[in-house]
């Protein structure tokens, strides 16, 4: 203990004292239900329980899941299908609760919605920004704030007051990145949607992922394209069957998941 | 190595859940404004494409009024207008009718975000409400048309009306709430609703006068909850007198009882909406 804490110089005290936790989770499990049959209907419901012949088997998404993430981390999921990554990510952002363990959160979550979730094809660019930023937990008043920077972002120009049913899903896709990261998210999480829009706006997207670090937005990705994750992540995590496989350097967790797969 | 706790509190912490409905009535409170934005959202596109838009509200129930005032007005007697009877009824139905299944909807379309983002869960269920009172307000205006186009006498006891759209707005979410529950695990749920809804109406004096009740049947329509919130409907805007509270007590009952009860049900389950639909 003594002669590690002499090793330490000053900027390693200040680094640690620095880190602040952002995310943290103990033994954390998530166990999915699965019917070995599917139930879809009342009757049968009914026809099987008096029959008892309701089984499940369990399966286990996440398995005693021990992490921290720090503030101001890009921090990167990797793994096959199914491995877990995206049930990590509805742990955190408060969508799954865990079947054991816990989850602790110490700012604010802002998820990156699919494709044109939570948008009315009906309402215009405007109405859809309001009902939006209302989704993600803003107020009017957060939004009213953005609102400007977020059609100028967005590139939509005069079609903002126009319904998005007509818009092409490139705007579709601008629109829904613009308005997720109008405010800078104390933690932003990314399930492999970094890939919107055409190459000048992907562009746009990295370099405000960028700012958003420096600014001390903590960032957790999923994706599958492994050479962006080795490009922005800190840290990265390699998933498998719900266990963390490895943990920590970006390239050598890659490599070590690209070596076994 | 000292590992530094922080001794700020989380924002979120899966181990703190006292009380799930409690709670969820916070979250409420904090996602106040998504609440307005969504019964916004209901109300703009309903209309949006449709040429004669908001009227539609006020014709829809003037329409039906009509057909049955047509059809049903020489068979009953309500002992006033036939019109303004039918109609106070049908608002208070349409009402119960049209919430119970937008709230249902309203789950299954927010489902899909639910997978990806944290709302709170009731907040479909009672945005759903929300929009059915606005558009409660709004058939209010071919009310007071045909109140005034029948000659029929306006009351003063109108200004009752506001609590027993109230109280028949709390029993609505409630049930809107237990069937969005069960919906979730079995998809047959808003099937058989519509049947037994139909079943229900007929078994509601709507549009027929209570007066044809066979008086040794009346103590089973008294279990029928609608029977009481109806009740206030007709009472402030047909009869024109306040209820008494051996009238007033059951509809109060039901109102909050199965607001309660609906609430807590939904609450209770809202952890595994997310792993079911």
């Amino acid at each position: 203990m003594l002669t590690e804490s002499k090793l330490m110089n000053t900027t390693d005290i200040n680094e640690i004292l620095s880190t602040e936790p952002m995310i943290i989770l103990d033994n954390v499990a998530v166990k999915y239900r699965v019917p070995t049959e599917r139930i879809g209907t009342f009757k049968e419901f009914a026809i099987r329980t008096l029959q008892r012949r309701v089984s499940y088997k369990n399966f286990w998404a996440l398995d005693d899941i021990n992490l921290e993430i720090s503030k101001g981390e890009v921090f990167g999921l990797v793994g096959n299908n199914g491995a877990g990554k995206s049930t990590m990510l509805k742990v955190i952002s408060r969508v799954l609760r865990p079947t054991k363990g816990r989850v602790r959160a110490y700012g604010k979550i802002a998820p990156l919605l699919e494709l044109g979730a939570g948008f009315h094809p009906e309402l215009t660019g405007r109405e859809n920004i309001y009902l939006n930023g209302a989704l993600l937990g803003y107020s009017k008043e957060e939004m009213d704030q953005v609102f400007d920077e977020i059609v100028e972002f967005s590139e939509l120009g005069n079609f903002i007051e126009a319904p998005i049913r007509s818009y092409s899903s490139g705007m579709y896709a601008r629109l829904g990145f613009s308005v997720a990261t109008a405010h800078i998210p104390e933690i932003l999480i990314l399930d492999e949607i970094l890939s919107v829009g055409d190459e000048a706006f992907q562009h746009k997207c990295n370099e405000r992922m960028m700012s958003f670090q420096e600014q001390g937005a903590t960032v957790i990705m999923v994706s599958h394209g492994l050479s962006k994750v080795e490009e922005m992540c800190t840290r990265v995590a390699w998933l498998d069957h719900g266990v963390i496989q490895k943990i920590g350097d970006p390239h050598e967790v890659i490599a070590a998941y690209r070596d076994a797969s | 190595m000292v590992k530094l706790t922080t001794v700020t509190k989380p924002l979120y912490d899966s181990d703190k859940r006292t009380n799930l409905a409690l709670t969820e009535l916070g979250e409420m409170g904090r996602y106040r404004y998504l609440l307005r934005q969504l019964i916004r959202r209901d109300i703009l596109t309903r209309y949006k494409r449709s040429v004669l838009g908001v009227a539609w509200t006020m014709l829809n129930p003037l329409g039906t009024m009509l057909i049955l005032s047509l059809v049903f007005s020489n068979l009953f007697n309500a002992g006033g207008s036939y019109p303004v009877y039918i109609l106070s009824g049908l608002l208070a139905w349409n009402f119960f009718a049209q919430g119970t299944n937008a709230a249902m909807s309203g789950l299954m379309w927010g489902s899909g975000l639910m997978k990806q983002i944290y709302v709170p869960r009731t907040i479909f269920g009672v945005s759903a409400i929300g929009t059915a009172l606005v558009n409660q307000l709004l058939s209010l205006v071919p009310l007071m048309i045909v109140i005034l186009t029948t000659r029929s006498p306006l009351f003063l006891t109108l200004f009752f009306l506001p609590v027993a759209i109230i109280l028949l707005a709390f029993f609505t979410l409630g049930i809107g709430l237990i069937l969005s529950t069960l919906s979730a695990y079995f998809p047959d749920v808003s099937e058989m609703y519509q049947i037994l809804l139909t079943a229900w109406m007929y078994l509601t004096p709507i549009i027929y006068p209570e007066t044809i009740i066979p008086e040794n049947l009346l103590w089973a329509f008294r279990f029928n909850p609608m029977y009481h919130l109806v009740k206030m409907f007709r009472l402030s805007i047909f009869e024109g007198r306040l209820p008494s509270l051996a009238e007033f007590l059951p509809a109060l009952g039901w109102g909050v009882g199965v607001l309660v009860i609906g609430w807590l049900f939904f609450t209770s389950k809202s952890d595994e909406y997310a792993y079911r639909i």
